[in-house]
């Protein structure tokens, strides 16, 4: 089977994308009364490059063999996860206003058989690396040629599980293992170089004998050059140091009076904040629509 | 004496000269370090993982046998688990192994997340498990382990009694669906059993029929459950001994018919007392058969340094300590 074709959409149908993925996330949180908000709307721009422009994948088949995977560690972001998921097709986009609840697919934090286009379990931070290193193991004994995208939290860098994945993964050369950190300086209780001190992050890395990119992970332009090149390389040299892309993201990225309030990491928006939320993302649509691509 | 040997059952095939000194000794880890390199012959998509450890655990024979099929962690158990959880959903049947106070210890949340929540063909042994590990002292005997895996929805427990049975379990764990964890021995113990006894997970095998008290006993307690059924019978009481390998699923038919008609029941085990086989023993009991119940194992407390079989006897978790259990048992039948 051949590839299906990346959709064709330019930078300006991303941003407009984003913008979807953003707006099903208020209102997916809206009525699930918990869950957390600033991150899954700072990586919306991340997820969007990835669903609709750089993965290799099919939402009608998301079993697929040949596709990518895409492992998402820090499960409690899901929210942008369905919500790509959603816009891609891969399930009807009415579920998504089932998020948390009972009975539904989309549970809490994402379960593996839930729902179509989930590679792993996920919650408990610090697992998924791993996982992604054993996937590339697995393909690599097998002599296939796969991409495995992990996607990460920079606060989840706290696991020590996080750096004896990362040890493993310079060991056996997992060039074929891309990770992408969620650079927001939030967690819970606060700033992340308050709680625990992160950097130097990229020093850190080089120093792991990983590869290292930074870039603005709210720049479309930037993040969708990033991640394709990223998986060129994924793909030309599975036997290669791994990638760590640490994509800097305003958390709450879009509606302002979240972003960058670590208050926002775990809670959602009560009615009134929704819609305030809602309102400012429909006047960033008619911005990005008069913007000439 | 033909009574003693006229209870124990042929149809389990165990080893001629079964109380006898002659009883060859071997490890479980020798029996499943053995069966990984026979089942990766005709599995190919079989990995084995290790955490430093591969010597101890016999791990190294695999990887010996299939170097490109075997991963080399280092001490981190817990980023082995989920390794193997994404070995599993790459389509491979994973093995791993370290010592049990560190895998299933240390790691129990991987376990729980990666591998059990996403039901994956993970088989996993805790080795150097029990008191029997003696002189390492407390930190390194898992007295625990059964508990904190038998509470795992998915998750199989088995616990084999001798090397022979080791290998069995390791085969069998490798042909059933979804996570099994398996517990090992590193103390050589008497191989009372033979290929031809059966091996069925989930099926409590009758080692001895006996009329007076039904002793449940796993891992290297077994042997010694059969031991105390011996002496028991020499002064008149006919002990039932039941092999119980796996934990879980429990065979409850075989347990409750055997608590019917013995009208008691002593578990043994090298494990703590609370969540082991007792703590499965009873609950199924307490529900369905309530009888007067003794739990030979740990009571609550941490080990300490000694010979392994000399901490067995301490804690009375060898053949006089069951015997003496056996002989509560009947005393506190109405």
């Amino acid at each position: 089977m051949s590839a299906p074709s990346n959709h064709p959409y330019s930078i300006q149908a991303l941003r407009l994308k984003a913008n979807d993925v953003r707006m099903d996330i208020i209102r997916m949180l809206l009525p699930a009364k918990s869950g957390h908000s600033a991150g899954p709307l700072g990586m919306a721009d991340v997820f969007t490059a990835l669903y609709f422009h750089s993965l290799r994948h099919d939402p009608k088949n998301p079993k697929w063999g040949e596709r990518d995977r895409v492992l998402l560690s820090n499960g409690h972001i899901c929210p942008v996860l369905y919500a790509a998921l959603g816009e891609a097709g891969y399930f009807g986009k009415e579920k998504l206003s089932t998020f948390r609840k009972f009975g539904s697919p989309l549970q809490g934090h994402p379960h593996l058989g839930s729902l179509p286009g989930i590679e792993t379990s996920s919650g408990p931070l610090g697992q998924g690396l791993s996982q992604a290193c054993g996937m590339a193991l697995a393909a690599r004994m097998d002599d296939k040629k796969r991409v495995f995208w992990c996607l990460m939290s920079d606060g989840e860098h706290e696991e020590g599980q996080v750096w004896e994945a990362i040890l493993l993964a310079a060991k056996y050369r997992l060039g074929s293992v891309i990770a992408v950190m969620d650079r927001n300086f939030i967690q819970i209780d606060g700033r992340t170089e308050d709680i625990m001190p992160l950097e130097p992050f990229a020093d850190k890395f080089r120093a792991f004998n990983w590869r290292v990119v930074e870039i603005d992970g709210n720049d479309m332009e930037s993040v969708v050059k990033t991640l394709d090149e990223a998986r060129a390389h994924a793909l030309a040299h599975p036997h290669s140091p791994p990638l760590m892309i640490i994509a800097k993201t305003v958390p709450g990225k879009g509606v302002s009076f979240m972003e960058n309030k670590y208050q926002w990491h775990g809670k959602p928006p009560n009615a009134e904040e929704a819609q305030a939320a809602l309102a400012e993302l429909e006047k960033q649509r008619a911005d990005i629509l008069a913007q000439k691509d | 004496m033909p009574s003693i040997s006229s209870h124990v059952n042929p149809a389990m095939h165990l080893a001629p000269g079964l109380f006898g000194e002659g009883l060859p000794k071997a490890a479980t880890r020798e029996g499943w370090g053995k069966a990984l390199v026979e089942i990766g012959q005709s599995n190919p998509g079989l990995v084995v993982l290790s955490a430093d450890v591969s010597g101890s655990v016999h791990t190294h024979l695999f990887e010996k046998a299939f170097p490109e099929r075997f991963v080399q962690c280092g001490v981190a158990e817990q980023n082995m688990a989920s390794v193997a959880a994404g070995l599993a959903l790459g389509g491979k049947t994973v093995f791993f192994s370290a010592y049990g106070v560190f895998s299933p210890g240390r790691n129990w949340d991987q376990i729980r997340v990666n591998i059990a929540y996403n039901d994956l063909n993970v088989k996993f042994s805790g080795a150097h498990a029990g008191i029997t590990v003696g002189p390492d002292g407390a930190t390194h005997q898992a007295m625990e382990d059964i508990a904190i895996m038998r509470v795992l929805p998915n998750v199989c427990v088995l616990c084999p009694s001798d090397s022979i049975e080791a290998n069995k379990a390791a085969k069998a764990a490798a042909a059933r669906p979804g996570p099994v964890y398996i517990r090992l021995s590193r103390e050589k113990s008497p191989v009372y059993t033979t290929a031809d006894t059966p091996f069925e997970i989930g099926k409590m095998d009758v080692l001895r029929e006996g009329k007076d008290v039904a002793i449940v006993a796993t891992g290297l307690c077994v042997h010694e459950a059969l031991q105390a059924a011996k002496k028991l019978s020499d002064e008149g009481i006919e002990a039932a001994v039941l092999n119980g390998h796996t934990i879980k699923p429990l065979d409850k038919k075989t347990l409750v018919e055997f608590a019917r008609s013995c009208g008691c029941v002593v578990t043994a085990e090298e494990h703590q007392i609370t969540g082991g086989l007792g703590g499965a023993v009873a609950e199924t009991l307490g529900e369905e058969c309530p009888v007067p119940l003794v739990r030979v194992g740990m009571p609550d407390q941490f080990g300490q340094s000694g010979e392994g079989w000399a901490l067995m006897a301490h804690y009375g978790m060898d053949a006089a300590g069951i015997l003496k259990a056996a002989k509560q048992a009947i005393g506190k039948k109405a």
